[in-house]
């Protein structure tokens, strides 16, 4: 066994240790479950990347990264929309807020030659987790200014606000070009710990660390930044699964439910609700910053409303809304789907080509249909998505509620 | 032949049961009460009676016809029209325009039919422009009634006609009643003013907690002790 | 100290009535134009040029009315947020362009850019995009409906419909920019007192007019349309009156389809025919509507002319491209100090 292939498991054991231990039967001890789950996780890690051919292997990770990002999307959604019902249709806003706020504070201003094809409002140079963490702020403060006047108001006035807000944050970032380069590309966001692949190494982490990397080789990174995606994703969820499972949780749940029947006074109401979207608004804010640098280079095209709001509710509803694990499988479900279908249309190209010869060039828009109608048959036959909501234990009294 | 019968009616909203074996009929040419404490399940004896809640046992017949959970149009056009007891008005519409809703289901012209209710309640005729949402609560109930008159229906269905109107306006209000009863027209009406509409009634209905208590002439429930204490605070 | 107390809260009550109230609402909008005037102004852009862009603001306010109505009769009548009306009129631009395709090509009519054939192509394309909303209204709202759906999972359906409307457009025509005719640029012409305008500019205007007046005569002379406003302002009270809601819900659709698909043709005309052009106009049709009060046909035409003024007017100074954010700093203004819009009734939403 080659080095090479050794780190690429570990790495990969990261997703899947974690999958695996939420899969050992509950009898067993909390301990023996890690350990039993780790190891398989790691064997399953080692399997695949022993027995799938490398280039199937680079394209499945990608798939995978793009996925994650995805799921933590998704799990923002579900905060706002699962567990608190609150309708936001303008995803793409906190989505590239998020990404763009995280490019701006890890780059540096472009100088010299470079300043006559780049502009940006300012550059940081920060770390990677600084950018990730400006990226929350941002989406949050964001949340909370769109939030604040229309909460109060019927469910349908915050999905036209959230649309309105997510067109007028795709026009700035389109149109001003001292911000974060117009209508060009915004290049160069750095990619976080892709020392581990350069020679050169991370002079930060220690040397016993960089010797285990050293095999890593620079189209080696896909493997780093999916065991990163993979632990935001899983930290997302626990921290949610614990939040859901809190008051705070069940308060919100109250809220969706039936406002009346939550016995609680308006200023409450409307403050949990506020703190839902904004909470969700920052997890979204969190996945743009993960798409900003997995993608290097980011424009505003990359936040319509297709990609950005529409898939991820289909991601959501097929899921099922309440739940955070159907939010993740959702993600991964329709995501393959949305890749799948390309093959298929791919295949299909002969005979779009035979019924017109414009229609193979078109071909990728069947894939918006058939996205367009999964969404609702999901919501005329499967309003609870493939999954539903989860029935909640109390930890307090042991009864399952609903 | 009765005009209206419900026998047995068991019913209520979602997995709530509200009323339980409920009896009650109507017969030509009378004024019906129903009284009760509130929550007895008046309203919704009444929103039954028209065909807006399934029965869940027993049945609502108009006439021979069973019509329980038939859409509305049909029951209108058998000759039963309803007038709620909140939000009965079109706001935006004008008075004439409410006027016409009400005969939404005929197709020939309407014009007598509107001079007939507006000889009722001359004070429609006097407003017929003006916008329904304008009006005072006692012109909005002539509004409603008028409106509910249109079709010129044989039993007409009064949900609380008194509900928030001043003293004056519930003595002008329960005249008009007597009026359309006059003319032909069959009434069942849910009421909280017990003590006005027993002396209105030809006879009454007792509901109390979703079930039949007592029923008679409006008289002697007037007179009963069991209906004072109940009711009219004697 | 409660003296103190209740007093405060008397006023803060005081403020908040004035604040939401109608006349303030019409100040509020009236001060934001006249603040970019004086704005342009200060940056010398003539008077003229304002003129014009007013004169120009009135006919987007026509095209944005013409969706604008429809979207408003079907929120209020159906309770349905129509997350494809943009993409309906995308539908009708689309349409007539499919029309065209069929006609012999004539000679322009006067000093428009069109021949009679578009006209045709209007006529056969507006009651297909009705025909089009009914369908789906057939579908998938009338099932949900029967389920008793709550009113954001029918938002959520018409946000699918708005996809996948749009993805058959994309398949049918492609993702590029057409017009309905190249290659006859019409110049504009003076109307008066300096105001430039192109005549096809005024054709617009003045058929979104006629429509208008035709959809007031239709909502205030017929029985249908009496009994639509009937069902937008009260649709339990409507069923137990005893009009067929069915038949109310299907001329809803087909009069807004029909207006929606109008004015997608119509804002062909004026600019270029793209598969995002409906979805662009969403928000702009949206702040129209709650400005003049949700199921309010005339107040959504309000809406749609203030908006349309504001964006014209705001493009003296600002991006063109941030017409529809102009827009949304409307709807915010009016969600903050009135949400029921100008016509609607304190309380009610």
């Amino acid at each position: 066994m080659s080095d090479v292939v050794l780190v690429r498991s570990l790495l990969l054991a990261i997703p899947l240790a974690f999958l695996a231990t939420r899969a050992m039967p509950r009898r067993l001890p909390p301990a023996a479950r890690l350990v039993l789950g780790v190891g398989a996780g790691w064997l399953a890690a080692l399997a695949l990347v022993l027995l799938v051919p490398v280039g199937i292997m680079a394209y499945l990770v990608s798939f995978a990264i793009v996925g994650s990002i995805y799921a933590v999307i998704a799990l923002g959604l579900n905060v706002q929309w699962g567990y608190t019902g609150l309708f936001n249709i303008g995803i793409a806003a906190f989505f590239a807020v998020g990404a763009f706020t995280s490019a701006l504070f890890t780059t540096t201003p472009p100088t010299g030659a470079a300043a006559a094809f780049t502009q940006q409002a300012f550059g940081l140079g920060a770390p990677f987790l600084v950018g990730v963490l400006a990226a929350g702020v941002a989406a949050g403060v964001l949340a909370a200014v769109v939030g604040g006047p229309t909460l109060r108001l019927r469910d349908d006035y915050l999905a036209i606000a959230t649309i309105g807000i997510a067109e007028l944050v795709r026009l700035i970032f389109q149109n001003e070009r001292w911000l974060a380069n117009g209508p060009q590309p915004f290049r160069g966001i750095p990619q976080p710990l892709s020392c581990l692949v350069r020679d050169a190494g991370c002079p930060y982490l220690p040397a016993p660390l960089m010797e285990l990397f050293a095999p890593l080789a620079p189209r080696d990174y896909t493997y780093v930044y999916l065991a990163i995606t993979a632990l935001f994703v899983i930290v997302t969820f626990l921290v949610l699964e614990r939040a859901i499972r809190s008051p705070w949780g069940r308060l919100l749940r109250a809220v969706r439910e039936e406002e009346d029947a939550a016995a609680m006074n308006g200023k409450d109401v409307a403050r949990a609700k506020l703190q839902a979207f904004v909470v969700g608004a920052v997890i979204m804010g969190i996945g743009g910053a993960l798409y900003a640098h997995y993608m290097v280079a980011i424009d505003y095209s990359h936040f319509d409303p297709l990609y950005a709001t529409f898939i991820i509710w289909v991601m959501l509803m097929l899921g099922g809304s309440g739940n955070n694990r159907g939010a993740i499988i959702g993600a991964f479900v329709i995501w393959g789907v949305w890749t799948g279908a390309a093959f298929a249309v791919d295949a299909l190209r002969p005979v779009l080509a035979a019924i017109s010869p414009e229609l193979p060039a078109r071909g990728p828009y069947l894939r918006l249909m058939l996205i367009a109608l999964l969404l609702i048959f999901i919501l005329l036959f499967r309003p609870k998505g493939l999954i539903g909501e989860e029935r909640f234990v109390s930890r307090h009294t042991g009864e399952r509620e609903a | 032949m009765a005009l209206l019968t419900i026998e047995g009616l068991t019913t209520g909203y979602g997995e709530m049961e509200v009323l339980r074996s409920v009896s009650l009929h109507v017969e030509q040419g009378e004024i019906v009460s129903i009284i009760g404490p509130n929550g007895a399940g008046k309203s919704t004896a009444m929103k039954a009676a028209f065909g807006l809640l399934k029965p869940w046992q027993g049945s609502v017949r108009f006439g021979e016809r069973e019509i329980g959970g038939l859409a509305a149009d049909k029951i209108v056009r058998l000759g039963m029209c309803y007038v709620p007891q909140t939000d009965n008005v079109f706001p935006s519409l004008t008075v004439e325009e409410n006027l016409e809703m009400g005969a939404f289901v005929l197709d020939g012209a309407i014009g007598p039919r509107k001079e007939r209710v507006y000889a009722l309640f001359p004070r429609l005729a006097e407003r017929r422009r003006q916008r329904a949402g304008k009006m005072s609560g006692g012109e909005r109930q002539m509004v409603a009634m008028g409106r509910a008159l249109m079709l010129d229906p044989k039993l007409l269905l009064l949900d609380e006609p008194s509900a928030g109107l001043a003293p004056l306006l519930v003595d002008m209000i329960f005249e008009r009643i007597r009026d359309i009863n006059d003319s032909g027209v069959s009434v069942l009406m849910v009421e909280q003013n017990a003590k006005k509409s027993l002396e209105l009634a030809h006879r009454a209905f007792v509901l109390v907690n979703g079930e039949n208590r007592m029923d008679g002439t409006g008289a002697a429930l007037l007179a009963d002790p069991e209906v004072g204490r109940l009711f009219l605070g004697g | 100290m409660s003296q103190v107390v209740s007093t405060r809260m008397r006023l803060e009550e005081r403020v908040k009535r004035v604040l939401g109230s109608r006349g303030a609402l019409i100040a509020l909008l009236a001060l934001l134009i006249v603040a970019m005037w004086l704005l342009a102004a200060a940056q010398g852009i003539p008077g003229q040029r304002l003129l014009s862009l007013l004169v120009r603001g009135v006919m987007l306010g026509g095209i944005l009315a013409l969706g604008a109505i429809g979207l408003s009769l079907i929120f209020g009548v159906l309770r349905i947020p129509n997350f494809a009306h943009g993409d309906m009129m995308t539908a009708g631009a689309y349409l007539a362009l499919l029309a065209l395709s069929f006609l012999p090509l004539g000679a322009p009519l006067g000093p428009f850019s069109f021949g009679y054939e578009l006209l045709v192509a209007l006529v056969v394309a507006m009651p297909l995009v009705g025909l089009l909303g009914y369908t789906v209204d057939r579908l998938v709202f009338r099932r949900l409906r029967a389920q008793r759906s709550p009113p954001v999972i029918m938002a959520m359906a018409a946000l699918g419909s708005a996809f996948l409307v749009r993805s058959l457009i994309y398949l049918f025509w492609g993702a590029d920019f057409v017009f309905y005719y190249t290659g006859r640029a019409r110049p504009a012409i003076e109307l008066f007192a300096g105001i430039r305008v192109r005549p096809d500019q005024l054709f617009i205007l003045g058929l979104a007019l006629a429509m208008i007046v035709l959809v007031y005569l239709l909502l205030e002379r017929t029985k249908m349309g009496k009994a639509m406003r009937a069902t937008a302002d009260n649709p339990e009270l409507a069923r137990v009156t005893g009009i067929d809601t069915e038949s109310v819900i299907r001329w809803t659709w087909l009069i807004g389809g029909g207006l929606a698909g109008a004015g997608g043709i119509m804002y062909g005309l004026d600019a270029q025919l793209r598969p995002e052009m409906g979805w662009w106009l969403l928000l702009p049709l949206f702040a129209a509507v709650i400005l003049g009060t949700i199921g309010n046909a005339y107040g959504a035409l309000v809406g749609a002319l203030v908006i349309g003024i504001v964006w014209q007017v705001s493009t003296a100074f600002l991006n063109p491209a941030y017409g529809p954010g102009v827009a949304f700093v409307i709807l915010i203004l009016v969600l903050l100090f009135r949400p029921q819009g100008i016509f609607g009734r304190p309380g009610g939403s």
